[in-house]
């Protein structure tokens, strides 16, 4: 076997063993779930970190990307002379998959990361055994709340997403066709049904366990120090977003076939 | 060994990390109310056997009894119950580093207990005091000495009045006087003779002054445990040398 041959099957390997280690945790945290004590302390502390502390970055990047969106669809539209269908087709983009994609990979990027620097730097100075020691579960108590406070604030977060998108594709569209408020968010909504808005909002609840069952397990399993805490962090971030893009595309399809109304 | 029942059995304790085998058939008993000292050099397994007795690690074979129930076979929750009963000050005391001193010791009192703030509040103030620490209740881990972590990490790990109290390099980095009032307050425990110690310690002086029992691994097994007496009169090189460190030979 050459190097490099045996380099990349070590590599898939390890991860194999990584995926089925994530797996594990998962299963864990899932049975703890139902576990008590039920920790509504610290899950509200935990929703409070994640959700309202995420809001001025997922405010902003909502204005951004409606205001940027309404100027590409604007440019297209002019051409078939539609442009009365902007505000529609900038509420069934943001709304059926840019705003629930944009707030994952956002929240994976900043919450991610803090989580998975956080329960790192725990494990590596030896606070999650002091907490084990103190006879309480520390899957339970870190890991299960974390999780549970990103499945809360994701669909919540990516409301204000939706929102701030349309709000900034309003003042994009005003500024060029001076349409009012009313006229536009009417326009919005008129095509969207109520399960077109639901599906793809409820759907970030899957998105909010993955980000918070990767970054908690890469935290928690987080081995030599400083680099340690550092490597956590990072790698919170990247397996997160990916998982979470292959698991969109999967998410679409079932909702799709389950409920085709609510398919845009 | 005759004497008590022993609330602690290690018996027959193997323990690897990849090749590195730490522990191999390590075996004693410290019996109720006992003080225990594990000695050693570093990396011979010493702090492993204190994360072992607490069911931190599980053992690779052997047995570990605590209080009369198998650690190394109880499921997560009975391991959770267990540990109620049983206090542990790491080796870099290990305070939670979001919260106060004061908090550090409430913790487990809020969580195991039904009592009320008013009481939880006394009994934090009691325990720092017992520590000389009654008026550094607000202050943030980061914000105290090495010697004052470990006094407030003693403080939290006797919060619940523990029937067992496992304690990693009590004196490490600490002024001999901060040493010998932690030396005190163990003893002090001792004497109530409601506590059984378990201290893993590279400090003879220590080791002299509160030990029943010394225990003497190298390369992950026992090479001589006995009273400070029975070591003193040891043939045994590494023991002499241990033993001799705080003779001055």
């Amino acid at each position: 076997m050459s190097t490099t041959e045996a380099t990349s099957s070590g590599l898939i390997g390890t991860l194999f063993t990584e995926a089925g280690s994530l797996s594990q945790f998962a299963l864990q945290s899932v049975r703890a779930t139902f576990r008590r004590p039920f920790e509504f302390r610290e899950i509200i502390q935990q929703t409070y970190m994640v959700g309202w502390r995420s809001l001025p970055l997922i405010v902003t990047s909502g204005l951004a990307i409606g205001v940027v969106l309404s100027m590409h669809t604007r440019a297209v539209m002019e051409r078939f002379g539609a442009e009365a269908l902007i505000p529609s087709a900038l509420a069934i983009a943001l709304i059926g998959e840019t705003g629930p994609l944009m707030t994952g990979l956002l929240v994976a990027g900043r919450v991610g990361a803090g989580i998975g620097a956080e329960l790192g730097g725990m494990r590596v100075t030896e606070q999650i055994d002091a907490l084990e020691s103190l006879a309480v579960d520390s899957v339970h108590y870190l890991a299960v709340t974390r999780i549970i406070a990103c499945m809360i604030a994701l669909p919540i977060l990516t409301t204000v997403m939706n929102f701030s998108g349309l709000a900034g594709g309003y003042m994009a569209e005003s500024a060029v066709s001076g349409i009012t408020m009313k006229a536009y968010f009417h326009h919005a909504f008129e095509t969207l049904g109520f399960l077109e808005y639901i599906m793809p909002t409820v759907k970030t609840v899957v998105f909010g366990f993955i980000i918070g069952t990767v970054s908690s397990y890469l935290g928690y399993t987080a081995t030599g120090g400083s680099k340690g805490i550092g490597r956590a962090s990072t790698m919170s971030v990247v397996p997160s977003s990916m998982l979470l893009i292959f698991i969109n595309v999967l998410l679409v399809r079932i909702i799709f076939i389950l409920f085709p109304a609510g398919a845009l | 060994m005759t004497g008590p029942m022993p609330t602690i059995r290690f018996d027959g304790v193997s323990k690897c990390f990849g090749e590195k085998q730490v522990l191999d058939n390590v075996s004693f008993d410290v019996p109720q109310g006992g003080v225990c000292c594990i000695l050693g050099r570093s990396g011979t397994g010493k702090s492993v056997t204190l994360k072992l007795l607490m069911g931190l690690l599980k053992p690779d074979s052997g047995n570990i009894l605590m209080n009369d129930l198998q650690i190394e076979a109880l499921d997560s929750a009975h391991l959770v119950k267990a540990r109620k009963n049983m206090g542990f000050l790491f080796q870099y005391s290990a305070l939670f580093d979001s919260m106060t001193v004061a908090e550090n010791v409430a913790f487990p009192l809020r969580r195991h207990t039904s009592m009320s703030e008013k009481d939880i509040q006394g009994t934090v103030r009691e325990r720092l005091k017992a520590v000389g620490l009654e008026n550094d209740l607000d202050q943030m881990p980061l914000e105290l000495s090495g010697g004052m972590r470990k006094r407030a990490g003693l403080a939290r790990a006797l919060a619940l009045d523990p029937s067992i109290l496992l304690v990693d390099e009590p004196s490490s980095g600490l002024d001999p006087i901060t040493t010998m009032e932690i030396d005190t307050l163990l003893l002090g425990l001792k004497s109530a003779g409601k506590t059984t110690i378990v201290v893993v310690t590279h400090n003879m002086t220590s080791a002299r002054r509160i030990g029943d029992l010394l225990v003497v691994l190298s390369e992950g097994h026992i090479v001589a445990q006995g009273t400070v007496g029975e070591m003193d009169q040891s043939n045994i090189a590494v023991v002499r040398d241990f033993m001799s460190a705080t003779r001055g030979d």
